[in-house]
């Protein structure tokens, strides 16, 4: 077995044990990517400084000094989170060039870990997209089947995993941008509750919905990721002062006496047969193994696509605005005076879909129209939210598909923008809830055996409850194999 | 023509003089080296955000208690949205629906009558940067060393009747920013800046008329000639059969006339929103209380108080108690009781700020105490020394840093005030002079001064001239 197909959890044991030094397991990465990325397009731009960062653990460990569990492992970020001195695109033309001059707070624990950062990770444009084609950059394959798109917008980060690129990585969920991906690219990804994971130096695109999460091969892998990440940080506002557990530690494997919620409208229209039967069946083996079952009624899901697209494209627009072309990124070549800059510059600068929802956003709130859609959806989040609250007073998890369907075709989709946002009807309601929840595999599909997920939710905060059903179901199927044997 | 009114609200901008910005931590100055006092935060880098500075807050609850406004402890933060260079994130955090203080009022003092003005509300946001224009260079450059500055924003009910009403509100506002040391109040570092709201009727008319909103008012006197002409324009329109458009009007204050900006149709649409990275603000029912006790007395209630209660012109109350130092020295020399509040406030405006404006120091910075200042007046009030004496008295207390009653004593400044060697004196000078007393007696009456005069200066500036008066009036008149 290559080091690459080996979860963090078992390579931390390695380099403490010295099996293998940070060294070799990034030399055994390099080569995978050498081998693999053509096929895949995980990757915007590729840290030459890996190497040495790497070669600073091997002198750690052989100085006999402490390391942290994570020190020396691969990790590859997600290309909307700030790196010092790293380009971070967002993979738009916008910010083709721009080079961040501070580290986001996350890129910071990752570095101050001592985990080795591979490189950053093709995404849709501003996390726009389902799929990473509104990538100005280039499009990132699922490695189950290339002809098939990973998912996005964190497809470079869930690409990266499957194929061996990367042992673990992060990405950033508003929608369901880490754990669709997760879905269809089969490994794990944990979209946190919102104000667990700081966002300090995470382009915006939706403030209140954005929340940075780990991806990985295992469970154990991102409870270690989420405990590094997670904290209150004085920068970041909206980031909650309360004591975080140590996820991995707390972890335990059995499926007794949890109480599993299934909600009948994450089972209807819309959502691929062979997706509900896998998750049935997951449900049923967890309830062999101890768990109950109940259940449950999540009534204004219907409503939560529409809530989504009007929430998000509202902050949106505000936050895209600073890109003028004034300060920094993109601005156009030829132009009339300051207006003329800014209509050419944004025109050039940024691509359909970003565009689309700029409109949109821009539109909701409008003077005229701000009570009937802004404001009408954040009083369909707040019920939203309820529903959910009053569904874990009687139950610890629910159990839901993360996809309506396995991955489509590159393509497929990038002509029907609302056919492309329903991709997100399972995950979206998480976000406007605010809740922590996981993808894991789960069964394959029909076609090609490719990857079907399956979504566990929890309380706010409840992110050692969530990884603890998780695990037991882990433990349940004997691990999940990740890795891609298609590339 | 028929008789009009002015309507006239104010829109007062101060920046506050916290030490850092409002949402970020650099360094709240003016006039350094441009771009210098910026981090990525208020230069609005990609994936960078606010926290907010909890002093603004308590600032602008200040400003709230002292212009008697309801303070909304549970308030949030709206983004207003815009583009333009010198705002790096294209919006700008302000207040919208709900601002931290509202309802409250002002009183203000227009020809010796008191008039309260309605405040609609008092907001925080944060300022934006500069453009600079230059001929050195080509297109404009931006400095964003003010780009979060804070900025609370007060918005005044339109119950100015007049420019002179305008002038003392504005004034009371500047001086109350002051006393509660929450902003410079630099009108030429422009950190309190005001856009106007002029509308005319009718005298006695219950509608108000179409308003038109004036931007770039860079001072007081600015937004007294900006309202006049405004008004009066807006009167020339009606008188000649016209009507007044709603529209933002751009003062030039060169020019001393208004030109149109924008009308209401092109009005631009801010698309506010509340501010999803901050949390909403919740301020402790016992912080406001506290805040509020922290308030000293007001200058314009100082204005009333020296007015009805110690007789003072409402110009000589008003020059004291909007300067800090000077109603500072005048209320602890007033408390100490030793003389009268007339003498003080002579002495304070005309000696004293002389001083202070020759010399550029506060008159709180100087050995002269409130203590000082009592003790030499009231031997000033007793007679026991001349007025030029205690001038002599000021300079040496300034100077030497010593007491008055020692001075007096050291110098031999006491007058002398008995009558028998005063009689004897003036016997002597009128015996000297008789052409002088020959003069008064044939109606020259200037002659009386004269011989006061040598009077004084035979006693070499000790003889108590009041008194030496009137005996050389008394023996030229037997």
């Amino acid at each position: 077995m290559k080091l690459y197909e080996k979860t963090a959890f078992e390579l931390s044991q390695m380099l403490k044990n010295k099996k293998c030094s940070a060294v070799e397991l990034l030399g055994d990465v390099n080569e995978r990517i050498n081998n693999v990325e053509d096929k895949v397009g995980a990757y915007v731009t590729l840290n030459e400084s890996a190497k040495s960062q790497a070669e600073a653990v091997d002198k750690a460990i052989a100085d006999g000094r402490e390391i942290h569990p994570l020190a020396g492992i691969p990790i590859g970020i997600k290309d909307n989170i700030s790196t010092k001195g790293l380009r971070t695109t967002c993979s738009s033309k916008m910010l083709e060039n721009y080079v961040p001059p501070f580290n986001a707070t996350v890129a910071q624990k990752v570095a101050d870990a001592g985990m080795v950062i591979t490189g950053k990770m093709n995404m849709d444009e501003f996390a726009m997209g389902s799929s990473t084609e509104t990538s100005y950059m280039h499009l990132t394959h699922n490695p189950h089947d290339t002809d098939c798109v990973p998912g996005g917008s964190s497809g470079g980060s869930a690409a990266a995993v499957a194929a061996g690129e990367a042992i673990v990585t992060l990405g950033s969920d508003t929608g369901g941008s880490i754990r669709q991906p997760a879905a269809l690219c089969g490994v794990v990804g944990l979209k946190p509750t919102y104000g667990s994971v700081s966002r300090y130096g995470l382009v915006a695109f939706a403030s209140s919905l954005d929340q940075i999460g780990p991806m990985g091969k295992s469970v154990k892998d991102v409870a270690m990721m989420q405990s590094l990440i997670s904290g209150h940080d004085a920068m970041d506002a909206t980031s909650k002062d309360i004591a975080y557990p140590d996820l991995l530690a707390n972890l335990t494997d059995s499926a007794k006496g949890l109480k599993i919620g299934v909600p009948k409208e994450y089972f209807g229209e819309g959502i691929d047969d062979e997706e509900k039967q896998s998750v049935y069946n997951a449900i049923k083996l967890l309830e062999a193994n101890g768990a109950s079952i109940k259940e449950i009624s999540l009534p204004s899901t219907e409503y939560a696509i529409n809530t989504y697209y009007i929430i998000a494209s509202a902050e949106a627009s505000s936050n895209l605005a600073r890109f003028d072309g004034v300060k920094y990124g993109y601005r156009a070549k030829d132009y009339d005076g300051l207006t003329d800059m800014y209509e050419k510059t944004r025109s050039e600068g940024f691509g359909d879909e970003v565009k689309r929802r700029i409109m949109l956003g821009t539109f909701v709130l409008s003077s005229g129209f701000y009570d009937a859609y802004y404001k009408k959806a954040k009083l369909v989040q707040r019920k939203i939210s309820q529903e959910f609250s009053e569904a874990f007073s009687e139950c610890d998890i629910i159990a839901t598909p993360t996809v309506p369907s396995r991955a489509f075709k590159i393509g497929e989709n990038i002509g029907d923008p609302l056919k492309m946002y329903y991709s997100d009807v399972c995950t979206v309601t998480v976000n406007i809830a605010g809740l922590p929840a996981v993808s894991m595999p789960c069964g394959k599909s029909s076609y090609k055996n490719m990857p079907l997920g399956m979504q566990f939710i929890a309380d706010k905060f409840k992110e050692q409850t969530l990884l603890n059903a998780a695990n037991a179901y882990e433990n349940l199927v004997g691990g999940f194999d990740v890795i891609s044997k298609a590339l | 023509m028929k008789d009009y009114e002015m309507v006239v609200g104010l829109e007062v901008h101060a920046e506050l003089n916290t030490e850092s910005k409002i949402y970020c931590n650099c360094r709240n100055a003016f006039g350094l080296e441009v771009n210098t006092q910026v981090c990525p935060i208020c230069m609005g880098m990609p994936g960078t955000l606010p926290t907010l500075n909890e002093k603004v807050v308590e600032y602008a609850i200040k400003m709230g208690h002292a212009l008697n406004c309801k303070i909304n402890s549970v308030c949030k933060q709206d983004r207003k949205n815009y583009f333009y260079p010198d705002l790096p994130k294209a919006y700008q955090i302000s207040q919208a629906e709900v601002p931290l203080c509202e309802n409250g009022h002002l009183d203000i003092m227009v020809d010796g009558e008191e008039k309260t003005i309605g405040v609609t509300r008092i907001h925080i946001e944060e300022d934006a940067g500069k453009l600079l224009h230059d001929e050195s260079f080509s297109g404009s450059l931006v400095d964003l060393n003010r780009c979060g500055v804070p900025l609370i924003e007060i918005v005044s009910e339109p119950d100015i009747r007049s420019s002179a009403e305008a002038k003392a509100y504005l004034d009371t506002i500047k001086s109350i920013l002051q006393y509660i040391n929450i902003s410079d109040c630099k009108m030429q570092e422009g950190s309190i800046r005001c856009d106007v709201n002029v509308s005319v009727r009718e005298k006695g008319a219950a509608e108000f008329g179409t308003r038109c909103e004036m931007k770039n008012v860079n001072s007081f006197s600015g937004a007294v000639r900006g309202i006049e002409y405004e008004a009066k324009r807006q009167i020339e329109l009606l008188e000649s059969g016209g009507k007044v458009i709603q529209e933002t009007r751009r003062w030039d204050d060169a020019k001393g006339m208004s030109f149109t900006m924008r009308t209401k149709e092109d009005a631009q649409d801010y698309r506010y929103f509340p501010e999803p990275d901050l949390l909403t603000i919740v301020v402790d029912e016992e912080k406001i209380k506290a805040l509020k006790a922290s308030i000293p007395e007001l200058p314009n209630k100082k204005v009333s108080r020296y007015v009805k209660q110690l007789g003072l012109s409402q110009i000589d109350a008003t020059l004291i108690a909007e300067a800090v130092d000077k109603s500072k020295l005048f209320d602890e020399c007033t408390a100490l009781g030793k003389c009268s509040p007339k003498i003080i406030s002579n002495w304070i405006l005309a000696d004293i700020s002389k001083y202070s404006n020759d010399t550029g120091k506060s008159i709180i910075e100087t050995p002269l105490t409130a203590q000082r200042l009592a003790d030499l007046l009231a031997e000033v009030e007793k007679g026991s020394i001349s007025n030029s004496a205690a001038k002599k008295v000021f300079e040496i207390i300034l100077s030497d840093d010593k007491d008055p009653a020692d001075i007096i004593k050291e110098q031999g400044l006491v007058q002398n005030s008995d009558t028998g060697f005063l009689e004897q004196l003036a016997k002597d000078i009128l015996a000297e002079n008789e052409k002088s007393v020959a003069d008064y007696k044939n109606g020259k009456t200037n002659a009386l001064g004269y011989l006061v005069g040598q009077c004084m200066k035979a006693s070499k500036g000790k003889a108590n001239p009041g008194i030496v008066k009137e005996i050389v009036t008394k023996m030229l008149t037997e």
